[in-house]
């Protein structure tokens, strides 16, 4: 491998992670303060994808279709932990991954039935469309530079909302402790509302960002939730700043992988993943 | 989760009311088993592949000498590990005289390893696995659709052709990946072109950038690919994308653009593919059957719905030249491999393997369509390498 295109294999790596933490941010939230294990997380990836591959169809314009697609996914995610989530927090994971299980069977099928099982594509938006010359014959698709950005900058957000404001603070202390934040007065039933509708959120959003770079298909949803999960069990079970490093690392790794060794590509992130199990049975930044 | 369920039509008997009742076959129908996913990912194209089946036979109504048909549907999902129960079914439970099935070429090895050598005549109308009419080949295994040699095969010469040289081949690692990369290598390599690196990725990853990437810096002078369904969708587009459209000709198998152009859009432009079928063929009875597929079923039909449409026709076809007794099954097997059947693709003839005898089309996307380009190959036979028959 020329110095070259190991500098453009380290940009598409470090792109595919970035792409990975926002996908695994929403997971890791919702287990790390909520103790949910939501296998139903994918889906809402899915619903992110087909919102605003359908708006953007109604609509003609990516970026409406956008924002409407993230205000309804909030509101989705407000009405499942109203309606299902809410019973669960007393049960134990089991009954968690049987209602989320079946969450995901659900959503398969309102995809199909509202939305049929062709295949579907969003264009770029027109003003991000094209790329800036790469290397001698290939450019780098200005689109997915910005997709780079947003992830960066979601990543700011959701660390600086946690660690340095009150939402931040009674996230951690609910975390740590949901029965002395309770009795101190907080009302501990509406910010778990609120945690785990942004999480759902950041599942859909990840899927609105990723429409135009894929192809909308049933069953998208699974094949990223186990990627996730790697991920999140890689950085540590609930740690936001340990699903970004582990993002990132199965992002460079799959990469360079999938170059190198493309027939064992697959299963290298999981070898990977074993051997971090080892050395730190807890995930790199578990708590 | 048995989603299996079984349909009576009877809308056949009801087209077949006018017909006297003096064949002896109209009290014993003849037994259709549909074995296509209904439901998961190909789902669309098991239901595409029903309609093409049913419209021919009822096309065909006049020609069945009164022989009621009846459906037996089940729903594959595609899962390779439940065909061999349900193609128990279908031979032990309902003793189908044909089943029509399948789209996945893993659940066609299921299949075939319950209805090889039996008496009822399975046609596949999709999965073009080789084995099914190479080493697994059985008189009573027929496929209207292709084998994956086919449309590959004929892409290795058209690259000679455009002075093509060195050529990056990339896939998916499974079944019809290798064998489709294989079939073109092996009609590129004979005329003299050289493979500059091949790579097959594990099934069905799409983190396709990386190795765009790497075509970049190998700069061949074509790259040749097999994809289908969503993973043709993002590899053409992120193809595009790396800005690579235009620079190095992207060829392929025909499946990279069937059912994907529209979500493929402007980044498919210009891609080149061999297949055996092209929505716009001028061929007669192609116009034909797209109008009265769109009549029946209110869209114009796709590859899997022609598919579909002639394992009916075969189906008819024989039943008309037995009378409409399917009884003798040595009877309907050697009437049905003497078929020429007039398929919207143009006429095909079964082989000794029973794989289609097809012209394979040269396709170029052309303003978001398939536009023929020329016959890349006339009346290609499958080798069928290691059967028997």
């Amino acid at each position: 491998m020329t110095t070259e295109l190991f500098f453009v294999q380290l940009i598409n790596g470090i792109q595919y992670g970035l792409l990975l933490f926002l996908i695994a941010s929403g997971l890791t939230l919702v287990f790390g303060v909520m103790g949910i294990l939501n296998l139903a997380h994918g889906s809402m990836y899915m619903v992110g994808a087909y919102l605003v591959w359908y708006f953007a169809t109604v609509t003609g314009s990516f970026t409406l279709s956008a924002i409407l697609s993230a205000i309804l996914a909030l509101a989705l995610g407000i009405l499942i932990e109203r309606v299902l989530i809410q019973r669960l927090y007393n049960r134990n994971h089991l009954d968690q991954v049987l209602l989320t299980i079946g969450m995901i069977f659900v959503f398969n099928s309102l995809q199909s039935i509202l939305f049929g099982n062709d295949p579907y594509g969003v264009a770029v938006p027109s003003t991000l469309d094209g790329g800036i010359p790469f290397t001698e014959n290939s450019s780098y698709p200005i689109y997915r530079i910005f997709a780079a950005l947003i992830c960066v900058s979601i990543a700011g957000v959701l660390y600086y909302v946690v660690s340095r404001t009150r939402l931040g603070m009674l996230i951690r202390a609910g975390e740590s402790n949901r029965e002395m934040v309770e009795a101190l007065g907080v009302n501990i039933k509406s910010l778990y509302t609120i945690v785990f509708a942004i999480g759902v959120m950041l599942a859909a959003v990840s899927g609105i960002i990723a429409a135009p770079m894929r192809s909308i298909v049933p069953g998208m949803g699974e094949s990223v939730l186990i990627t996730c999960f790697v991920v999140v069990v890689i950085g540590g079970m609930g740690s936001i700043k340990g699903a970004f490093v582990g993002a990132l690392l199965v992002g460079l790794i799959s990469t360079f992988s999938s170059v190198l060794m493309p027939s064992m590509s697959n299963m290298i992130i999981y070898i990977f993943m074993i051997l971090v199990l080892l050395v730190k049975p807890q995930g790199l930044f578990a708590k | 989760m048995s989603r299996m369920k079984t349909l009576l039509c009877a809308a056949m008997a009801a087209s077949l009311a006018t017909t006297a009742a003096t064949s002896s076959a109209a009290s014993d129908p003849v037994k259709i088993g549909i074995m296509l996913p209904f439901s998961g990912i190909y789902a669309q194209l098991g239901e595409a592949g029903r309609d093409g089946l049913k419209l021919a036979l009822k096309e065909q109504a006049a020609d069945l000498h009164g022989a009621n048909i009846e459906f037996i549907e089940m729903d594959t999902e595609a899962k390779p590990a439940r065909a061999p129960e349900l193609a128990s079914a279908m031979l032990g439970q309902h003793e189908a005289d044909f089943v029509i099935g399948p789209v996945h070429s893993g659940v066609a090895m299921g299949m075939i390893k319950v209805l090889r050598g039996k008496d009822t005549v399975m046609i596949i109308p999709n999965a073009g696995a080789a084995a099914a009419t190479g080493p697994l080949c059985s008189p009573n295994i027929f496929r209207t659709s292709f084998s994956s040699w086919q449309p590959s095969y004929p892409m290795g010469k058209v690259a000679l052709d455009k002075g093509y040289k060195d050529v990056y081949l990339i896939s998916w690692n499974y079944g019809m990946g290798r064998e489709s990369l294989e079939a073109f290598e092996e009609s590129f390599e004979a005329g003299g072109g050289n493979i500059v690196k091949k790579v097959l990725m594990p099934f069905p990853s799409t983190n396709f950038q990386p190795h765009i990437s790497d075509i970049a810096a190998q700069d061949p002078d074509a790259v040749f690919v097999f994809f289908a369904g969503g993973g043709a969708i993002k590899f053409v587009k992120d193809y595009d994308a790396m800005g690579l459209r235009g620079k190095i000709p992207l060829l392929g198998s025909g499946f990279l653009t069937e059912g994907t152009l529209e979500a493929q859009g402007d980044a498919a432009e210009g891609v080149l593919t061999g297949l055996h079928y092209a929505e716009q063929l001028d061929v007669p009875k192609n116009q034909a059957f797209r109008e009265a597929f769109n009549t029946e079923y209110g869209h114009y039909p796709d590859i899997y719905a022609v598919q579909g449409y002639d394992a009916g026709l075969a189906i008819a076809d024989t039943l008309n030249q037995l009378s409409g007794d399917v009884s003798d099954k040595q009877a309907v097997i050697s009437t049905m491999e003497a078929l020429t059947i007039n398929s919207p693709r143009g006429d095909f003839t079964f082989s000794r393997a029973h794989n289609p005898v097809q012209n394979i089309y040269l396709r170029e996307v052309k303003d978001g369509a398939n536009v023929v380009a020329s016959i890349a190959a006339e009346a290609l036979e499958d080798p069928a390498r290691g059967c028997k028959l």
